[in-house]
């Protein structure tokens, strides 16, 4: 049995209101086909690394394993703090799993945390490594006046992955990935570029769909066998059509959509989501968790709470907790904040 | 001209007790030291020096809110700072960041989260290390 | 020991000195002592100067081997003392030590500093230089925010009030306006003081002393040689010396500058005087709550009685004990290195009767207190008029 050993997220204390964006543009009800109320921001003082130690200690703390038997760190994201040198290695010093480890960075749009999941289950499995840390973490960056301005958040998600004391099983994974290009960012731009709406049909909902129906395929599931499921949100929309086009119950992805309140966190979004379902799902339950990143893939993964998530409930703060913990900024702070003018 | 420039090697070598909280005991007179000494003020040759990690929690033993920066922090600029006093006894002086200033007072309960503190412009290092928040 | 007096004393006009440089600074204080010694300048056997971060506002080291170039006296030998603010209080010490011990006759004491050379963020960074590099200012903190530790410290501990550190600064412009050397020459109220810019809470502005450029120089004799040069010797009783943490979080107490209490407890037993002896003083006001911690380090008043001292005005140029009759390091300016040797030339002149509308009445013994960083080191002095 391979799984979810302990998870923990990491989420800034800042947000902005999609109509202060909006205001600024003269975009009055422009975030509304959006669905997005407001979005996180990090503090001048975060970076995609700083998320990812806050969510790695509180993923650590929450399920007591000895940082020195995480044998393997991967870290997800699109907003690495350096182009050349590992965010994966600043975790691993911060969380005190060095020296004896192997780490490295990840990079797929928004699915890399995911995947970085996906590598600590096949070193686990082969026995390589005891057990494994994934991080999906971004502080991704909207150019001003983009739609994108509006979405674009940051957060981070940790997962310890390993063969006990697992608190949900992973009963299986597969990936749907082709050379799609709907998004992307060129070395040394500040912002992204992307397709505008070919980002959706033939980037997102394709991959987002046929990886998890090839799951479902695959594990003889059907869409009523799940009690959860959590899809990649790069807004509050988007996967709530997926439900529909996959018959699952609207319901089911309530708890797990996050975007219309932090943002699309890009590498941690899905995984967020997952956390933030963790925090209330009873044992038994199966949760169905499909990412999707740019350029483009989807990772589909099938999940079984087990008895033992109750023993660590309660110990670090829930999802819902580090989103009602906020502070607002207006335009100004928030360009401040994000040194979205090239003079600061 | 920022104090970070003072060179890598030197930034590198208090990455553990920067990201960590790693500092020492003296087994002789039971003190708690941070940073890392390797001798006892107190007891020197007979003192007998081993390795702490600190839990990170602490209280505020006195505080400032600093409006002129120093360079390299502009940007930060007004910031808290405090003494914190940890639990297990040693002092250090760090900023107090994700708390809204009028809850910083001495006494105030903090714990220990993970932040840059600067950096070498925009094509040098940066500098990670520990900050201080309010516990709610 | 041998008895060691004040024999020439001389500062430059402190300021933000555009026109002048380092070397000309230190040249012009130097000359002006061995002027006011009598002295052709031949007879002076070493240099000791003071300064603290020259290699960081001008660039330069080795600054004693220009300083003896650039004031003609070479071959002698020329030491750099180098304790941060307390920089030039040491250099003083150390001359004292030199001629004391009997190893030198003649000794220059010099202290300077050239700080408005470089931006004042700079100028800010190279004075944290004085306080702990990778565990205070490496964090973001300054100088100002580790004083403010101790003010909220000090109001917290005793009740002392941002008022009463605003009356230092008010006592301290209105002594320097009676100083043409001084760098502010205006009067401020305790309105000004509480409505300037804030620093770092709860200092603002017109709490900190200033960035200045300036020099000031002693030269030092045997008392018994002392009349060859002067009519109006001052002896050096006692200078005492004493270090605590570098770090300011280190301390057990953040309200006392235990490097102050100990320098002045030593102090006193080497002159035989008692705190209650002081006519006069000078002490390291940096930020006005040090003023007001001074006062009871220096065991003027009682420990938390120093806000009220400066409220009643026991402290004031007509009170129970004079302080910064030169108008203090908030008045007078901070030119760093120079800080410790200026505090002796005002109370030499004090001493000898010479300080025109700032003069203390009868003056006979004098004290000044020079601390560096944020008291990692403190000297103090205590001269007294050689009759």
């Amino acid at each position: 049995m391979i799984g979810i050993v302990g998870y923990g997220v990491h989420i800034p204390r800042y947000r902005i209101k999609a109509e202060e964006i909006a205001r600024i543009w003269g975009d009055e009800g422009g975030a509304d086909g959006l669905g997005i109320i407001e979005k996180s921001v990090p503090g001048m003082d975060e970076d995609a690394a700083t998320l990812a130690v806050e969510a790695s200690r509180n993923a650590i703390r929450r399920c007591g394993v000895d940082p020195k038997r995480i044998n393997a760190i991967f870290v997800g994201s699109e907003s690495h703090p350096y182009a050349v040198k590992p965010t994966a290695t600043i975790v691993a010093e911060a969380v005190g799993s060095t020296p004896h480890l192997t780490a490295v960075d990840m990079q797929f749009a928004c699915k890399a945390g995911t995947t970085a999941i996906q590598c600590c289950m096949g070193m686990c499995s082969s026995g390589m490594i005891e057990y494994g840390l994934g991080v999906g973490t971004d502080t991704s960056q909207g150019r001003p006046g983009d739609a994108l301005e509006y979405s674009a958040g940051a957060g981070a998600a940790a997962f310890v992955i390993g063969r006990d004391k697992i608190i949900a099983e992973i009963e299986g994974t597969c990936s749907y990935t082709t050379d799609t290009p709907d998004f992307w960012r060129r070395p040394g731009m500040d912002f992204p570029s992307h397709g505008g709406r070919f980002t959706g049909e033939p980037a997102y909902f394709k991959h987002t769909i046929s990886a998890s129906k090839e799951l479902m395929e695959k594990l003889g599931l059907k869409p009523g066998d799940f009690d959860y499921a959590v899809f990649h949100q790069p807004n509050g929309k988007f996967p709530l059509q997926v439900a529909k086009m996959l018959k699952i119950d609207p319901s089911k992805i309530k708890q797990g959509l996050l975007t219309p309140l932090i943002g699309n966190t890009y590498s941690a979004a899905s995984l967020i989501g997952l956390a933030s379902v963790l925090d209330v799902a009873k044992p038994g339950n199966r949760i169905l968790l499909t990412s999707f990143g740019s350029g483009a893939g989807s990772d589909s993964f099938s999940i079984v709470v087990t008895d033992r998530i109750l023993e660590l409930r309660g110990k670090n703060r829930s999802v819902f907790q580090y989103i009602g913990e906020k502070e607002y900024l207006d335009y100004g702070l928030y360009v401040k904040q994000r040194r979205k003018l090239k003079s600061l | 001209m920022s104090p970070a420039n003072l060179g890598l090697p030197l930034t590198w070598r208090r990455i553990p007790e920067r990201y960590g909280l790693i500092g020492s005991e003296c087994e002789n007179c039971k003190t708690n030291y941070f940073p890392v000494r390797k001798m006892c003020p107190k007891c020197r040759r007979k003192g007998k020096m081993r390795e702490v990690k600190f839990s990170g929690k602490g209280k505020v033993y006195s505080y400032t809110v600093i409006y002129s920066p120093p360079t390299g922090f502009e940007l930060d600029a007004p910031y808290a700072m405090g003494i914190i006093e940890l639990a297990e006894g040693p002092k250090l002086t760090a900023q107090i960041v994700d708390s809204d200033p009028k809850d910083v007072k001495i006494g105030t309960p903090v714990e220990m989260i993970f932040r840059k503190i600067q950096e070498d412009g925009y094509e040098g290092l940066i500098h990670y290390g520990f900050k201080f928040k309010v516990v709610r | 020991m041998r008895r060691v007096a004040i024999v020439g004393a001389a500062m430059t006009k402190f300021g933000e000195d555009w026109e002048r440089g380092f070397r000309d600074l230190i040249a012009e204080a130097g000359v002006k002592a061995i002027d006011d010694a009598n002295m052709s300048g031949k007879e002076i056997d070493a240099i000791y100067g003071g300064t603290m971060a020259a290699g960081r506002l001008i660039g330069q080291e080795h600054i004693t081997a220009l300083i003896a170039d650039y004031m003609g006296l070479n071959p002698i030998p020329a030491t750099r003392v180098e304790a941060a603010c307390a920089s030039g209080g040491v250099a003083l010490r150390t001359g004292y030590l030199a001629v004391g011990s009997g190893l030198h006759d003649i000794v220059v004491v010099g202290g300077v500093e050239k700080m408005t050379d470089v931006p004042v963020g700079d100028a800010a960074v190279a004075l944290g230089g004085a306080g702990d590099q990778e565990w205070e200012l490496f964090m973001g903190a300054t100088f100002p925010a580790l004083y403010a530790f101790i003010a909220r410290r000090h109001m917290h501990e005793f009740g002392t009030t941002e008022e009463q550190m605003a009356m230092v600064a008010v006592k301290n412009h209105s002594n320097a306006s009676k100083n043409p050397y001084a760098h502010f020459q205006n009067v401020i109220s305790v309105r000004d003081v509480m409505k300037s810019k804030k620093v770092a809470s709860p200092l603002k502005l017109y709490d900190c002393s200033p960035i200045t450029d300036g020099a000031a120089a002693l030269i030092l004799a045997p008392l018994e040689k002392a009349r060859k040069y002067t009519d109006t010797p001052i002896e050096i009783i006692a200078s005492s010396q004493a270090s605590d943490t570098l770090a300011l979080h280190h301390r057990k107490s953040l309200t006392t500058l235990n490097a102050t209490v100990e320098a002045a407890r030593k102090a006193y037993n080497m002159a035989g005087v008692k705190p209650n002896d002081i006519d006069v003083c000078e002490v390291h006001d940096c930020f006005t709550i040090a003023e007001i911690i001074a006062y009871e380090d220096l065991g003027f008043v009682k420990k938390g009685k120093g806000g009220r001292a400066i409220e009643d005005g026991e402290t004031a140029l007509d009170g129970r004990i004079p302080v910064n009759t030169s108008g203090g390091l908030k008045g007078c300016g901070h030119p760093v290195g120079a800080t410790g040797v200026k505090q002796a030339v005002e109370i030499t002149w004090q001493l000898r009767g010479e300080a025109k509308s700032r003069q203390v009445k009868g003056a006979e013994i004098g004290l000044t207190h020079n601390v560096g960083g944020s008291g990692a080191t403190c000297v103090v002095s205590i001269m007294r008029r050689a009759d």
